[in-house]
């Protein structure tokens, strides 16, 4: 699937396709953003903002519903579409509300990982560009974060989604989570964030807490390391070749204590294998730790957290009102649209295979005789009126028809959890 | 607070019953008549009390031995209840009636409020925390905090968890006291700095931990609390006898925000490249620097820098030429500029969005706030910049070596020391050996340098020979107003010493 054929110039013109054709899965959008209609004027009340052509930016746009979200879409065209809070009023009629009276109530609670956060551990690329090595750095901080965020925190509906270059989001769509205050928002990635430090900081991560030395490491770290102790070798050593050359040896050096580093410059003088040199660096650390009478020093889990552990931009967090890009927007530099990852495949996502706006058009010209046979079948089972029905067969004859599936079984298992929520209210009121 | 004649007689039981714990979560406002004189001594005083809070706090290590001291110093000073006593009834009364109205003064805004809410809430959970174990729990269970417990099952399966998550705590102290389990919500201290077990969204807080699900408790009440006073406050307000005690509380001691700026325009932008060698503080200096080297800021620098500037008098005209001139030598075109980041500008002079003016950050804001990561030059150089760097960076800047130890932040610096730290830059820098100001804020540095080089002062200098290899500037001492265009003159010729190249 050659995406080079992607152009830029031509965004204006694929543009209408993708929203008149329904690419865009307006009615799964419109579920989702809906939450099962639990909340009155859920939908109503939340803002989203586009990106018009000329970088014209507006804010506060609102819809009554799918009709409305789906017509004003297919008039303005937005080169990006972010969403915002839910709010206590629509927000297309802010300016009518007495001042101080609007406010942004709920949101999911998101989080943005984006590669350029990491530039000073990697050296495959550089700002905008990413590649499969570099690639598995996201591989990693989606298993830690999904893990943390769904066994410590207790939420389950979390939707990963590619945003088409180099980031990836991560909306928490829990109720609970919607509800956060923006304290609670902060606290939950401040526990998440491990990578401190901006360009003036060397050492980014440190694990010993000289308030409280601890004699082992605790128990949210084990968890995590077992997750970055996977990757390392073959990630940091071997394809970021972290111990390669001299500058990389030394910033690694620079990482650790004055009489290990003097230790380790004499040891590297015989020792070339990096898988090796690792392995001294680690015998040194251990050495230096038990003959310490001080609580732990980790300096080579710090380094592995260093290189690998997910960089999140806590203020992307905090906000209730922080408007983010929306899952299925087509990114203007790339033409990706931004899909859903599905967990289970984690491994085999390659970000490189995401379809480009272009490349779903292409297929559309394309007859693809089977396809239509099968839906023809879904369509007599289907109530929905004939317009849509055609539409739903459009994405389904491109690439895109992957992706939107993972949204589907999101949007289902949403619904399922809603169904179970209800019932064991009504049994609780069951007055027996 | 009802300050009408009604005329309550309290029994004497019920007094005693009123204040028989030392210490009260301020649930119910008290009911008697007081003299206006008691009033105001009673304000005044916890007012102190607080302030005392706040400075033990930011200088010395919370929960210290040399914190308790002073503040248990201060406690007794000024006749507040202590570590549970028999005769406390008229301390215990003067806690309840000075926070109450302590709260008519300190609602009105959110500065205030959150003020207010913090030192509250350190002074609690230093009073909380000199309970005996016994009393805490009967305070947990007079003031109906139910927190759930954790069956002993249940305690038995999560123990190593549990002690591999918390500190200090053993295996014998999960068996015999109670582990709380709260919805990580409520536990959001604990939650941030991970000193707690969480699992499916609830915190698990042994017994000793429980302090801060209190305060967690303790805050919200207040904060609504606080909600409901501002709105009742008009008619307290409306009595001429107290209107004028409560609105000198208030603005008695909150530092000057410096967002009406009294030098709007007094500065050209053609200035700002040698003020900031001389009167930025090193965080501003920092940031100007990076935005004239890479014609760009992140939006973090950009709010702190930006702010810093509207404070010393750059107007929005001003403001937006300057990051207009500044960013089109970059990658963004004056009509990029005008579109993405025109509107901040404007945004944080007010003119757009909320119509918020915007008040430039604090020290404390700078350091505790939005660290910076990968990319962004703002925060506070002391704080957040690697020590070796930041000696670079002073040396790049010429401060002298023996300047550059004494202000080199050692890793034991306590983080509330930095302001002191970056102020002993002022002082290596400008050669003196006094400031004559304790530092809180950037524009507050940048005030108190121009007028120090306006020669407005009087200064003791420092000799250092090392540095005084040219003319005889040690000659301005104590400049009046006379001398002070002269002296001005003369400081010209050090600070061209010390300009970056």
């Amino acid at each position: 699937m050659s995406t080079s054929d992607y152009d830029p110039a031509c965004l204006p013109d694929l543009l209408p396709i993708y929203y008149r054709r329904l690419f865009f899965p307006f009615s799964q959008y419109y579920r989702w953003l809906s939450y099962g209609g639990v909340s009155k004027n859920y939908f109503q009340n939340r803002e989203f903002s586009f990106t018009l052509k000329d970088d014209i930016y507006v804010r506060y746009q609102s819809f009554t519903s799918q009709n409305e979200l789906e017509n004003e879409m297919q008039k303005m065209v937005p080169n990006k579409i972010d969403i915002g809070a839910v709010y206590s009023h629509r927000p297309s009629q802010h300016n009518a509300v007495k001042s101080g009276t609007f406010q942004a109530l709920e949101k999911e609670l998101v989080f943005d990982i984006d590669m350029t956060d990491y530039d000073d551990v990697r050296c495959c690329c550089s700002a905008a560009d990413i590649c499969s090595k570099c690639w598995t750095l996201m591989n990693i901080a989606i298993r830690i974060l999904d893990r943390a965020l769904r066994e410590d925190f207790g939420f389950h509906h979390l939707l990963w989604v590619y945003l088409g270059r180099r980031g990836v989001h991560c909306w928490v769509c829990d109720d609970a989570a919607r509800k956060l205050s923006v304290a609670a928002r902060s606290a939950v990635a401040e526990y998440l964030s491990l990578v401190k430090g901006g360009e003036e900081t060397v050492r980014k991560v440190v694990l010993s807490d000289p308030i409280h030395p601890f004699i082992k490491l605790p128990l949210f770290l084990l968890v995590i390391l077992s997750v970055v102790e996977r990757y390392f070798q073959q990630y940091t050593i071997v394809d970021q070749d972290i111990l390669g050359s001299k500058e990389s040896v030394d910033k690694v050096l620079a990482l650790l204590p004055e009489d290990i580093k003097k230790d380790l410059a004499v040891s590297y003088k015989d020792e070339k294998d990096p898988m090796k040199q690792w392995d001294q660096l680690c015998d040194l650390v251990e050495r230096k730790k038990s003959n310490s009478r001080k609580g732990g020093q980790y300096f080579d889990k710090e380094i592995m957290l260093q290189y690998c552990y997910p960089r999140l931009d806590v203020n992307v967090s905090k906000g209730v009102n922080h408007l983010l890009k929306s899952p299925f927007s087509v990114h203007p530099k790339t033409g990706r649209i931004s899909v859903p990852i599905d967990l289970k495949e984690l491994n085999t996502f390659d970000p490189f295979e995401v379809p480009t706006i272009s490349l779903i058009c292409e297929e559309l010209e394309r007859p693809r005789a089977d396809e239509a046979e099968e839906d023809d079948k879904k369509d007599k089972e289907n109530e929905q009126e004939a317009g849509e029905r055609h539409r739903i067969r459009d994405y389904k004859r491109t690439s895109l028809a992957k992706y939107v599936k993972v949204f589907d079984w999101f949007l289902e298992a949403m619904a399922r959890s809603r169904k179970g929520e209800m019932l064991k209210k009504s049994d609780l009121q069951m007055d027996f | 607070m009802q300050f009408s004649g009604r005329r309550k007689k309290l029994i004497g039981n019920f007094q005693n019953d009123l204040y028989d714990q030392c210490l009260q979560f301020y649930g119910q406002p008290p009911l008697e008549n007081i003299s206006l004189t008691e009033f105001e001594t009673f304000a005044v005083e916890r007012l102190k009390l607080l302030k005392t809070v706040e400075n033990v706090g930011v200088s010395c290590v919370k929960n210290s031995e040399q914190y308790t001291k002073k503040l248990d110093a201060e406690i007794s000073s000024l006749n507040f209840p202590h570590r549970g006593g028999i005769s406390e009834y008229e301390k215990r009364r003067k806690d309840h009636i000075s926070h109450f109205i302590l709260r008519l003064a300190y609602c009105q805004t959110e500065d205030l409020r959150r003020w207010f809410i913090q030192q509250e809430m350190d002074l609690f959970r230093y009073r909380f925390n000199c309970l005996h174990s016994k009393h805490k729990t009967d305070f947990l269970h007079k003031n109906n905090l139910k927190y759930e417990t954790v069956s002993a099952e249940e305690k038995k399966n999560l123990k190593d968890k549990l002690i591999a998550s918390s500190y200090g705590l053993s295996g014998t102290k999960v068996e015999e006291h109670d582990v709380y389990k709260v919805p990580f919500q409520d536990a959001l201290d604990l939650v941030r700095t991970r000193k707690v077990y969480l699992l499916a969204g609830n915190a698990y807080i042994p017994h000793h931990e429980i302090v801060t699900i209190v305060l967690n408790d303790f805050r919200t009440r207040l904060s609504k609390a606080l909600a409901m006073t501002a709105r009742s406050l008009p008619a307290v307000q409306s009595d001429e006898r107290l209107q004028p005690l409560l609105s000198h509380l208030s603005h008695a001691y909150v530092g000057q925000d410096y967002s009406i700026q009294k030098n709007i325009g007094k500065i050209s932008l053609e200035q700002i490249d040698a003020l900031s060698g001389k009167s930025f503080p090193l965080c501003m200096r920092h940031l100007h620097k990076a935005l004239r080297e890479n014609h760009h800021l992140r939006h973090g620098g950009r709010m702190q820098y930006g702010l810093f500037l509207k404070g010393i008098g750059l107007t929005l005209e001003q403001a937006l030429q300057f990051w207009r001139s500044e960013f089109v030598k970059g990658k963004v075109d004056a009509d990029k500029f005008d579109k993405a980041y025109a509107y901040s500008v404007r945004h944080m002079f007010g003119k757009e969005g909320k119509r918020t003016d915007y008040t430039p950050y604090s020290c404390m804001k700078v350091i505790l706030s939005n660290p910076p990561s990968q990319g962004d030059y703002h925060g506070c150089p002391f704080r957040h910049s690697d020590p070796e760097l930041l000696k670079q960076k002073l040396q790049n800047y010429k401060v002298s070596p023996s300047g550059i130890n004494q202000v080199c932040p050692t890793t034991s610096t306590h983080l509330t020391r930095f302001s002191t730290v970056c102020v002993k830059g002022f002082l290596k820098l400008n050669l003196v050996e006094d400031a004559g100001f304790s530092l809180n804020h950037p524009n507050q540095y940048f005030t108190e340098s121009q007028k120090f080089l306006s020669g407005g002062r009087d200064i003791k200098k420092e000799v250092d020979m090392s540095q005084r290899s040219q003319e005889n500037p040690a000659s301005v001492t104590h400049p009046s107003q006379a001398n002070s265009k002269q002296a001005h003159e003369e400081m010209g010729d050090l600070d061209s010493f010390f300009q970056d190249e």
